[in-house]
């Protein structure tokens, strides 16, 4: 421990908060996930039909594109006057990170199926493969691995936007932040913004492995 | 029409918007026959050959497959029954070598135990001792392996004719001459009619039953062997020459 820790091991701010921490990371985790879940049901077949129909390709991808530039903050600011989706608590945020998630979901998802060797796209088309076979049995398992790493961005850079979330009081992590930021009280920050950190690398690490384990090598590397 | 022709080509015609990528080509090919498409590259040889399984569509004029025009086949019937290989890059990476011959059978919902079956007998077919090949994948082979893999899997529903795209254009030339060999034998035991595409004269000699010289996207030479080498076209006196380079040395 550094010179200037906490007196006692109940005074540090991992500790002191736990309970509220465990909860609040579950209601973080809950607002993250939800997210990705429902950008990947939307953003992987935006991505696939986007390979099947070029004209959509540019228009798609800049809707996208300047949903992610938009300030976050100013985002949960401008979904508080919509109706439904809009106005304060969990959905309202849910929304926000679902929109956040969709660029790097189906830019992966369009690059990891153009980018299946045409060679084997045409020897699949050549034996008889009908456009669906082609899709479910040789472009998404070969695009696999790209398609998890838009994932796991969308995954991380969700797990830090959503901190602010509690801003519009959808709770998670950012809640420690915004009361440590009011109250000037750099424990109360560090008890939000590490635990987040934590799990951002946690989930990174995680989808990184899986992503590693089902990319297919046709390198002659294993020879 | 001919009435031992397993394929027929009618006037074809084939252009991407003003540009006329093949044009007149009318010619049949029988039954049990090995024909080889010849030409440099950009000749239209391959063009003209996925014609046959209608990867492309005539803008004028018909390709007949067993009689029938192939816009009027269903597409992946037609594909089903036509074997295809190409370059060795054809091979599903994430696939075995067992389930990379299986592949039509599996599309044709053949149960997996014959699948199983078919694709073992086929490794003994084309030279690779199914105990020792089955379970690897594409990139734990040579590229002469691949390429009886690729074989194998062409053959797997039994189609009448296959299709095959310069596939040994990346191996070496022995195990290329070892592998041409094999496949005329194994052309001659199963009756196959085989349509095969090379820019390598030697090839195809060692191969065909016929030679089709494509030039500037039509079909200037068609005969055996012997009338290729009396022709006097100056596109097969050019491949001729080909020849007589090795001659001279």
């Amino acid at each position: 421990m550094p010179d200037e820790a906490p007196k006692t091991w109940n005074d540090f701010f991992l500790i002191r908060y736990g309970g509220e921490i465990a909860q609040r990371a579950l209601e973080h985790l809950f607002l993250v996930a939800v997210a990705v879940a429902i950008a990947v049901a939307i953003g992987v077949p935006l991505g696939i039909l986007i390979t099947r129909k070029p004209a959509l390709r540019q228009p798609v991808l800049v809707v996208a594109n300047v949903l992610q530039t938009i300030p976050s903050l100013a985002l949960f600011g401008l979904l508080l006057p919509v109706p439904i989706i809009g106005g304060v608590g969990r959905v309202p945020a849910i929304v926000a990170l679902t929109l956040y998630s969709f660029l790097p979901i189906i830019r992966n998802t369009y690059s990891g199926i153009m980018n299946v060797d045409p060679a084997i796209r045409e020897a699949g088309r050549g034996m008889g493969m009908t456009q669906w076979e082609l899709l479910q049995r040789v472009e998404l398992p070969l695009a696999i691995g790209v398609i998890l790493a838009g994932i796991r961005v969308a995954t991380v850079i969700n797990i830090g936007i959503a901190t602010i979330a509690a801003a519009i009081g959808a709770g998670g992590l950012g809640y420690f932040i915004f009361r440590g930021i009011s109250t000037i009280d750099n424990d109360l920050i560090l008890a939000g913004a590490v635990p987040a950190a934590g799990i951002a690398l946690i989930a990174d690490a995680a989808i990184g492995w899986l992503e590693r384990r089902l990319t297919v090598s046709s390198s002659a590397t294993n020879r | 029409m001919n009435s031992g022709a397993i394929v027929e080509f009618q006037q074809v015609q084939f252009a991407v918007g003003e540009r006329v990528l093949l044009a007149d080509l009318n010619f049949a090919i029988a039954a049990g026959e090995f024909l080889v498409l010849l030409g440099r590259s950009g000749s239209g040889k391959t063009t003209t050959m996925k014609l046959i399984n209608r990867l492309i569509t005539p803008t004028q004029g018909q390709v007949l497959v067993q009689g029938r025009p192939t816009t009027e086949w269903n597409s992946i019937q037609l594909r089903r029954q036509i074997g295809y290989v190409i370059q060795e890059t054809g091979l599903f990476p994430h696939y075995t070598v067992e389930q990379n011959i299986g592949l039509v059978p599996t599309l044709q919902r053949w149960n997996p135990k014959q699948v199983k079956a078919r694709a073992h007998e086929l490794l003994d077919l084309v030279g690779l001792e199914p105990g020792k090949f089955a379970d690897r994948y594409p990139r734990q082979l040579s590229g002469g392996q691949r390429q009886r893999v690729g074989v194998a899997r062409a053959l797997a529903a039994d189609p009448p004719i296959m299709l095959m795209d310069e596939p040994f254009g990346a191996l070496d030339p022995i195990t290329r001459v070892e592998l041409q060999q094999e496949l005329r034998q194994l052309q001659r035991t199963l009756g196959k009619t085989i349509v095969f595409v090379t820019h390598d004269l030697q090839e195809a000699f060692t191969l065909a039953s016929r030679i089709g010289l494509m030039d500037g996207g039509r079909m200037v030479v068609l005969g055996t062997r012997d009338e290729f080498q009396r022709s006097t076209h100056p596109e097969a006196q050019a491949f001729l020459k080909t020849l007589q380079v090795v001659d001279a040395q």
